[in-house]
């Protein structure tokens, strides 16, 4: 079978510090990792490849240091990366990343799922990976948290609900989304480290993909950020002090204010 | 191919570095006295354009053409149901969806998916929606992506509405991602601030970003309807008044518009997660400071008497004291509710993420540096096998139980 992984470069922190001068993020330094839920996702893919037989393919969207998150992937045992890269695509929102990446995996032989993580720890959508399955008219089960049966043209998955989880069954293909709780993602082997180093990754550009050029970057993107700015600081901050004996009564007169007065 | 969305003037910019200040993605930098904008970097924020005294960065416009949205009325909030029972969210929804209407000078709708409806439907109308679009058919019973998404669509391509709001739930993330797809829309997601813009009357989306450090405005000027997911308990519910009336339009649906390449094959709840933390008004949290997981014992019955649900931090998941899915943070869930305490948790940022626009954070902790506190609306210094059980007590009697 053909297992696709769609993985996003994110930065490695979210704790981006924000200068009170100038109310602007301070970024330096801060590294570029593989986004935590994609990790789940990679390592699902080759273990479905294990359980199944067949290849996995990553693919990334993004500016060309991107080609980083697709040869750790390789270093994990993916056998091919291939980047997703043009200028065309700046300023690309969930609707023209996912046509753009539909449009990628079409090129692709013969695919039997595509695994995306539940979201990207940068944005927080969750979105990408549905869309991408109705760019391409697919059946999804987003959330999953394990895969319980799988053969061909057929995968039968439990999805993680609010308050429990369901065994749904799909017919192939067919798109995943991941969670944490799918796996423990493996350690890059020495041989897969090697592999990574001396991977080709090819890289497809908005021309190589039969795109519509209406549909991408600025152009195809539906949502636009008309603002960036700092929450306000969280007020209060009162702290208690002393043994338990004396916080807790003042602790229950906070609380008694709190929910008497509506919370704040 | 279409040029770049933004560009320095080589003739007017003077290398006077203000938009590299101003730019919150670090995109920009100097090469010679020349502002270059790395547009991979760049989310088209906009925030150098008036930050460059010298008008040398412009910003161009998507080409989509201004379209005429006249025909796009009303608000409309996907009524999600689980069971025959309406979320919590979706009266939610309907409070500010009545703000956004009003601001409007539209209607409220609400479309209600599942079989036998009738009474959901009455209780739709009597917290707030005029119209409720009812698709009532037995396939529709329980949620499945693809039917519940086809007939969304189908509904939001036939009555064209101006605003659609849905839960951010894992129902209403999956399902609306699908519909904004189909239907050419943009959709924003994890909403916790919406408003009109009184100029445009564009739904002005905020939601936050980056773990909640930044927040970001969004607006789909060019398309319609203008779709979001809202996050729990950012809103008010609107309260049930039975006097209220409105119309339930029975809607006809294609019966292609039905079939699903999945199947629920069972449903299996999930048994010491009684409380849906996402939805739950109290949340006490547990982390590695709680020790084992017999002590969690403790924050159940803390949780018992607010009737609440008990959360937890990543490492007290990882050390299998407590199912994932009271995991809260940047890889578990989000919880928004009145009060949050946490009991032993030194507040990452990760964690941070996931519960730092609680209303009120009561956070209980013994090292008096715990970054916990710098969010916290009341912070204890103290031994939580002190304190919780003796909270408990007092709580208890305060309420009468
Ligand atoms: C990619 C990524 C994603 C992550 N996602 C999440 C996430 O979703 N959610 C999450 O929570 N974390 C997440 N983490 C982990 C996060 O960075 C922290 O490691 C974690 O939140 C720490 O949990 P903790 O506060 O319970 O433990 P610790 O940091 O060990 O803190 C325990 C605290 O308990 C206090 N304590 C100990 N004993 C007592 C006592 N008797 N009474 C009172 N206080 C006591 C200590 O002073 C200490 O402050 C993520 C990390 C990464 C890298
Ligand atoms: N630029 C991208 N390249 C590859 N995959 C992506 C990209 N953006 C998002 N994804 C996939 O879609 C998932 C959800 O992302 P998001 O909708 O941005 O939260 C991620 O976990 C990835 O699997």
């Amino acid at each position: 079978m053909h297992f696709v992984v769609c993985i996003k470069q994110v930065p490695e922190k979210t704790d981006v510090k924000i200068n009170p001068e100038t109310n602007t993020l301070i970024r330096e330094g801060v590294e570029s990792i593989v986004n935590p839920f994609d990790t789940y996702a990679i390592e699902e893919a080759l273990r479905l490849k294990e359980r199944v037989g067949g290849t996995v393919t990553a693919i990334s969207m993004g500016p060309p240091q991107a080609e980083a998150v697709l040869r750790e992937a390789i270093s994990m045992g993916v056998d091919t990366g291939i980047l997703i890269s043009d200028r065309a695509f700046a300023g690309s929102d969930t609707w023209a990343t996912s046509y753009t990446l539909s449009q990628a995996i079409k090129k692709l032989d013969d695919v039997d799922v595509i695994l995306c993580g539940k979201q990207a720890s940068d944005g927080d959508t969750a979105q990408v990976g549905p869309g991408i399955a109705t760019h391409l008219d697919l059946p999804q089960i987003t959330y999953v948290r394990k895969i319980e049966e799988i053969e061909a043209g057929r995968i039968v998955g439990e999805r993680l609900l609010e308050t429990g989880y369901e065994v749904i069954e799909s017919s192939l293909p067919c798109l995943l989304t991941v969670v944490k709780e799918i796996n423990e993602p493996r350690l890059p082997s020495l041989k897969g480290k090697m592999a990574a180093r001396k991977a080709e990754i090819a890289t497809w550009t908005a021309a190589q993909l039969d795109c519509d050029p209406a549909k991408l970057g600025l152009d195809g993107s539906p949502t636009k950020v008309v603002k960036i700015f700092t929450p306000p600081p969280r007020g209060g901050g009162e702290m208690l002090t002393g043994d338990a004996d004396e916080v807790v009564p003042q602790l229950i007169e906070k609380l008694k204010a709190i929910v008497v007065g509506g919370a704040a | 191919m279409s040029d770049d969305p933004i560009k320095v003037s080589d003739e007017t910019c003077v290398g006077c570095q203000l938009c590299v200040k101003a730019c919150p993605f670090n995109a920009i930098s100097m090469d010679d006295k020349l502002a270059v904008i790395d547009l991979t970097q760049c989310t088209l924020c906009g925030a150098c354009v008036p930050a460059c005294k010298f008008d040398a960065i412009t910003m161009r416009e998507s080409t989509k053409a201004a379209a005429d949205f006249s025909a796009y009325k009303d608000v409309w909030v996907f009524a999600e149901q689980d069971d025959g029972v309406i979320q919590s969210v979706t009266y939610e929804l309907l409070g500010e969806g009545r703000q956004l209407a009003d601001d409007l000078g539209m209607q409220l709708c609400a479309i209600l998916l599942g079989s036998g409806m009738e009474a959901q439907a009455q209780d739709l109308i009597a917290r707030g929606a005029e119209k409720v679009y009812l698709v009532d058919q037995p396939e529709l019973t329980y949620f499945q992506d693809e039917p519940y998404a086809a007939v969304i669509s189908e509904l939001v391509l036939r009555h064209q509405p101006n605003v659609l709001l849905c839960g951010a739930t894992t129902v209403g993330r999956s399902v609306v991602s699908r519909v904004a797809i189909a239907t050419g829309a943009g959709l924003t997601a994890d909403c916790t601030g919406l408003a009109i813009d009184p100029d445009t009357k564009d739904l002005l989306q905020t939601r936050p970003a980056f773990g909640g450090n930044i927040m970001a405005t969004i607006q789909s000027p060019h398309t319609r309807p203008q779709m979001a997911t809202v996050r729990h308990k950012v809103f008010k519910e609107a309260e049930p008044d039975s006097a209220r009336t409105g119309e339930v339009l029975l809607q006809e649906i294609d019966k292609a518009l039905l079939a699903s390449r999945t199947k629920r094959l069972s449903f299996v709840p999930e048994e010491d997660n009684i409380v849906n933390i996402a939805e739950a008004d109290y949340v006490i949290g547990g982390g590695r400071g709680m020790g084992s997981p017999e002590h969690f014992d403790i924050l159940h019955e803390l949780a018992e008497v607010l009737g609440g649900g008990v959360s937890a931090s990543r490492a007290a998941v990882d050390a299998n004291w407590i199912a994932y899915s009271h995991q809260v943070g940047q890889t578990g869930k989000t919880v928004c509710p009145k009060i949050y305490i946490a009991c032993g948790i030194s507040g990452q940022i990760q964690h941070l993420a996931g519960m730092s626009s609680s209303d009120v954070i009561i956070a209980i902790n013994k090292d008096p540096d715990a970054p916990i506190f710098s969010v916290a609306t009341v912070g204890i210094v103290g031994d939580v096998f002190e304190i919780v059980p003796r909270l408990t007590a007092e709580l208890r009697k305060v309420l009468g139980k």
